[in-house]
């Protein structure tokens, strides 16, 4: 059986350059970037140089670049340090958004039982909040906005350079969580008001367990460890040369072929949504179509429940996701659709398809062909879905 | 988390699904709300289960329990049926993750469920130890956070 592969939000296959840039390191360049022998500065050359590509892709500056485990310990260094700051000052209060990954809503449950204030901001029915929103919630006590760039489950792109620009005006710290966006859309952390940023290797073709954060020069950033001197004294512990050498080659790749990508893959996209939303009755798209990740399909289609949907298809070979990966295990729905206003019922039937540009066009017809069928299963042994019938025939 | 085997088979190839126009019993159970509907048919002669049927909303955990019950009481006295327990659709299956245990609660209850519907449209008084419980209210279960 053929493996469709359309989780790329869930995590990326890696692209040969990164396999290569991994490969290249470990055989070569094994030394310990701190040592100062030939073996070990051929190692911190790697990293200085992968910290200028990764710069470079944001508009940042090398020195503004810290490596990381991966968008998690990025969100949690970003929020913990503004709290700190924020503390120091006597401002305890934070404004986020009521659909952000977990990385950043636990970090703020913790803050919250530690005396901090935080603002949910509502999110529209079509997953975006505006910097009027954001306007109207800052207060003088406000140390941190918090906002992901794109949402995880629906793909919404939020108005990063507007909500940027109200916390400059503020003097408000602004960070993002831009784990699904580094890679599919063009990012500039200076033009877009952006003070710290929270990136994640494996979702652009690098490899997983690395990620960068992004803190803007000036910003007064102590480390959540203690340890060695690595990452300008902020991060320690020994760098892993070859994860990052893959992380920057990966994202150079796909920042430079960013256009193109992003025009096939949400060709792509669009062509999905398009048929399966005429093909099946009572399907709901969630989030709005634009501005949105080109690789994001969310659907709810009423009266099946998404788990079986998700093993259907995965059973013709089709690997989807229903909801955020982080969440299954979990048996309410996704907090993402509840904040959309979603009734549990119907947020129960979603189905995330998560696509990248190794994506083909007959995947995505086999995806059209196969999608309704699994649907039409379920619900013909729905009790749910007879009694929708029942009141539409009344 | 991963589904036994047997789980997954049941899930693939459920077996007795379906719908019954003129059943002498029908149990629904659970709530659309919590993520997972049951209803099962029961055609009765003699004081057996000639015939059973199955209709699910819910997760392949959800349609696999189903499955199985009505494996169990198919062909069975219909006091047999009473005594399906939960525990004994989950060793049937193998076990399930700890988190879907409460689908297999709900299968026992919608055979009994089924059965109490069968008992009423002829008249036949239920036992309060036996139909206690849920019969489709979520009040009970707290699996959903309710």
């Amino acid at each position: 059986m053929k493996t469709v592969y359309v989780d790329n939000a869930a995590t990326t296959a890696m692209c040969p350059e990164a396999i290569d840039a991994m490969t290249e390191c470990m055989n070569g360049a094994y030394g310990n970037p701190s040592s100062l022998h030939h073996a070990g500065q051929e190692a911190a050359s790697i990293i200085v140089k992968a910290r200028e590509d990764i710069a470079k892709c944001l508009g940042a500056e090398p020195n503004e670049i810290y490596f990381t485990s991966g968008g998690t310990e990025a969100d949690n260094w970003a929020i913990r340090n503004s709290a700190r700051l924020g503390a120091a000052k006597n401002k305890n209060h934070i404004i986020t958004t009521a659909f952000e990954h977990h990385a950043v809503l636990h970090t703020l449950k913790k803050l919250e039982k530690e005396g901090f204030e935080v603002t949910y901001l509502d999110v529209s029915e079509d997953g975006y909040v505006t910097a009027e929103q954001v306007e109207k919630a800052i207060k003088d006590e406000t140390c941190l906005v918090t906002i992901m760039y794109a949402n995880n489950e629906i793909g919404t792109i939020q108005p990063i350079k507007e909500i940027g620009a109200v916390c400059k005006a503020k003097g408000v710290l602004f960070h993002t969580d831009a784990v699904q966006a580094v890679g599919h859309v063009a990012i500039d952390v200076k033009e877009q008001n952006i003070d710290m940023l929270s990136l994640s290797a494996h979702k652009f073709h690098g490899p997983k367990g690395t990620g960068a954060f992004y803190c803007r020069k000036g910003i007064s950033l102590v480390g959540l460890m203690q340890g060695g001197a690595q990452e300008r004294n902020r991060r320690p512990g020994t760098e892993n040369t070859p994860a990052i050498a893959g992380m920057a080659a990966a994202m150079k790749k796909a920042c430079a072929e960013i256009d193109k990508n992003a025009e096939y893959v949400s060709a792509l996209r669009d062509k999905i949504i398009d048929s399966i939303v005429e093909a099946v009755p009572r399907t709901r798209v969630n989030g709005g179509r634009s501005p949105r990740l080109p690789g994001n399909v969310s659907f709810c289609f009423e009266g099946i429940e998404g788990e079986s949907l998700l093993l259907y298809l995965d059973l013709k070979g089709i690997c989807g996701s229903s909801g955020s990966a982080c969440t299954s295990g979990s048996l309410d729905p996704s907090h993402v659709l509840l904040a959309l206003g979603l009734p549990h019922e119907i947020a129960h039937g979603s189905l995330r398809i998560s696509l990248c540009e190794y994506n083909t066009e007959e995947e995505a017809d086999y995806i059209i062909e196969e999608l309704p069928k699994v649907v039409k299963r379920l619900r013909d042994m729905s009790p749910v879905w007879e009694r929708i019938m029942k009141e539409e025939n009344e | 988390m991963a589904y036994s085997a047997k789980v997954m088979d049941h899930f693939e190839n459920p077996r007795n699904l379906g719908k019954m126009d003129d059943a002498d019993g029908v149990g629904e159970v659970g709530n659309a709300k919590c993520g997972d509907i049951m209803k099962i048919y029961l055609k009765i002669e003699d004081g057996i289960i000639s015939d059973v049927k199955f209709n699910t909303f819910g997760c392949a955990s959800a349609i696999a329990t189903s499955s199985m019950a009505t494996e169990l009481i198919k062909g069975q006295p219909v006091e047999k049926a009473l005594e399906l327990s939960n525990k004994a659709v989950v060793e049937a299956l193998d076990g399930l993750p700890p988190a879907k245990i409460h689908c297999s609660v709900l299968a026992e209850e919608a055979v009994k469920a089924a059965v109490a519907d069968y008992y009423t449209k002829n008249g036949i008084e239920l036992d309060p130890e036996i139909f206690g419980s849920c019969n489709g209210s979520c009040d009970h279960c707290d699996h959903c956070g309710e």
